[in-house]
């Protein structure tokens, strides 16, 4: 699905991956170490080099917008260029269900962005991006700021999706909620990435 | 056509009221005496000199002494868009992108004014050409710098926002409309107002100087009307240019937001 292969950007050693269709890589490392400058490379947001490929087709080959619907990215602290909610979707009435799943009020719409609260306004980034049938996703701590049972409904349905093929980088502090997602996991520290072997994700 | 000349006792009169006003911010104890007093003497000197350099060049009626004077206003005015941007593009890409868009919205404006409405007799006679290219560009500079600025300003404030479009599939210029709209609003809202409140609140200097001189009101009026359309449309020329050019600089061909392209702190 999607192989990354001597991926090079300032702050980062050069980075190899492959991640196949619904596979779930974690990947986790201390503050600035670099997954956040990782997930961006990947996702093409800042210069970078490297041999990248989805499903065979260089990265170059590929324009970028359509390359960033594919391979979604989903900052931290997702941005927002509008106050009004529904702006930020296609189909905002289509969203009621996944949206309850994910226990976010209803009256989320009836207020303004700014006045959702962090949780919130994480996991509408999450259903904003799945909007789009991204076939890779690249979460940054997509549960960070949730309590233990909203959390378990952001990984049923990211375990959903992959099912249906989604493949997933993600990062996470949570080295249970890694062992619990991913079936692969990675360790990043000082820029350098290497798979976690298994003895050590046992200890 | 008759006027009230002006000898150089009045004017002095005149000056005497800034004196004044300099000494009354002393007695106040307002510091700006030296700053207004130095901006005074600044303003008699450039415009004694632009008296004499128009007097030559009238007399020339020259179309090479003509481009070459406006050549250097218009340098003038890229040098100025480039000192009114904080934290905003590099000063060669400030200079480049404000000269150009100068360039392109004072001279496509001016030459329409003088080929179709104006008409003088040669088209580039710099007693038409000069005036009209000097007050179309005052205030097409005003609007590039005012756009420039503001979409700078909102590319780093709006950045999050901006990237979010971007990783759901928007182009560089989907994801940057918003922050183009901002900045031609700011870049236009000084001619739009001046549009609107003519007349009303203010008499245009122009309009009041032609007054002066004693040409009859609605002449005078029509002269400020055909002045105001050309300023509105050489701003907004000016404006776009300078502000698409903007977008294509602040961005890359992967469609990416490069703000590191701007100057820092």
């Amino acid at each position: 699905m999607l192989s990354i292969k001597n991926l090079i950007r300032p702050g980062l050693e050069p980075v190899s991956l492959e991640l196949a269709a619904g596979e779930c890589i974690a990947l986790r490392g201390p503050s600035g170490a670099g997954k956040s400058l990782l997930l961006r490379a990947v996702a093409d947001l800042d210069p970078n080099e490297g041999e990248l490929t989805l499903d065979g087709t260089p990265r170059e080959k590929i324009p970028a917008p359509e390359w960033r619907r594919r391979v979604g990215y989903i900052p931290a602290e997702p941005g927002w260029w509008s106050e009004r909610l529904s702006d930020h979707f296609q189909d905002w009435a289509a969203q009621a269900g996944p949206a309850r799943r994910l226990k976010v009020s209803p009256e989320a719409e009836t207020r303004r962005v700014s006045q959702l609260s962090t949780g919130e306004r994480q996991r509408l980034a999450l259903l904003r991006a799945l909007e789009h049938r991204p076939e890779v996703l690249l979460l940054d701590e997509p549960t960070g700021p949730l309590d233990e049972e909203t959390t378990a409904a952001v990984e049923a349905l990211l375990r959903e999706k992959q099912e249906n093929g989604l493949a997933i980088l993600w990062v996470t502090h949570d080295k249970r909620q890694a062992e619990r997602v991913a079936t692969r996991r990675f360790w990043i520290d000082r820029g350098r990435l290497r798979e976690e072997m298994l003895e050590e994700a046992g200890q | 056509m008759n006027y009230i000349r002006l000898d150089y006792w009045d004017l002095g009169l005149a000056a005497l009221l800034l004196v004044g006003v300099a000494a009354l911010s002393l007695a106040l104890q307002l510091k700006i005496e030296k700053k207004l007093l130095w901006a005074g003497l600044r303003c008699a000197l450039q415009l004694a000199l632009v008296g004499l350099v128009l007097t030559k060049l009238f007399e020339l009626v020259s179309p090479w002494w003509t481009s070459l004077a406006a050549l250097a206003m218009v340098l003038f005015a890229g040098r100025e868009i480039m000192a009114r941007q904080e934290r905003g593009f590099e000063p060669s890409w400030a200079y480049g992108i404000g000269t150009s868009a100068m360039l392109m919205a004072a001279a496509l404006v001016t030459i329409f004014a003088l080929t179709t409405a104006v008409k003088p007799d040669p088209w580039y006679d710099p007693r038409y050409a000069l005036p009209l290219l000097g007050m179309i560009m005052g205030n097409t500079m005003t609007g590039v710098a005012l756009g420039l600025q503001r979409l700078t300003e909102g590319a780093r404030q709006q950045r999050p926002g901006i990237e979010a479009l971007l990783c759901l599939g928007a182009s560089r210029r989907a994801a940057l409309l918003p922050v183009t709209r901002q900045a031609l609003t700011t870049a236009l809202m000084p001619i739009i107002n001046a549009l609107a409140a003519t007349g009303l609140v203010s008499l245009p200097g122009m309009m009041t100087g032609q007054i002066l001189a004693g040409v009859e009101p609605l002449e005078a009026v029509k002269y400020q009307l055909m002045i105001m359309f050309m300023i509105a449309g050489g701003t907004t020329l000016g404006a776009v240019v300078a502000v698409f050019v903007g977008v294509y600089r602040l961005t890359d061909s992967r469609d990416r937001l490069r703000l590191d392209r701007l100057a820092g702190d």
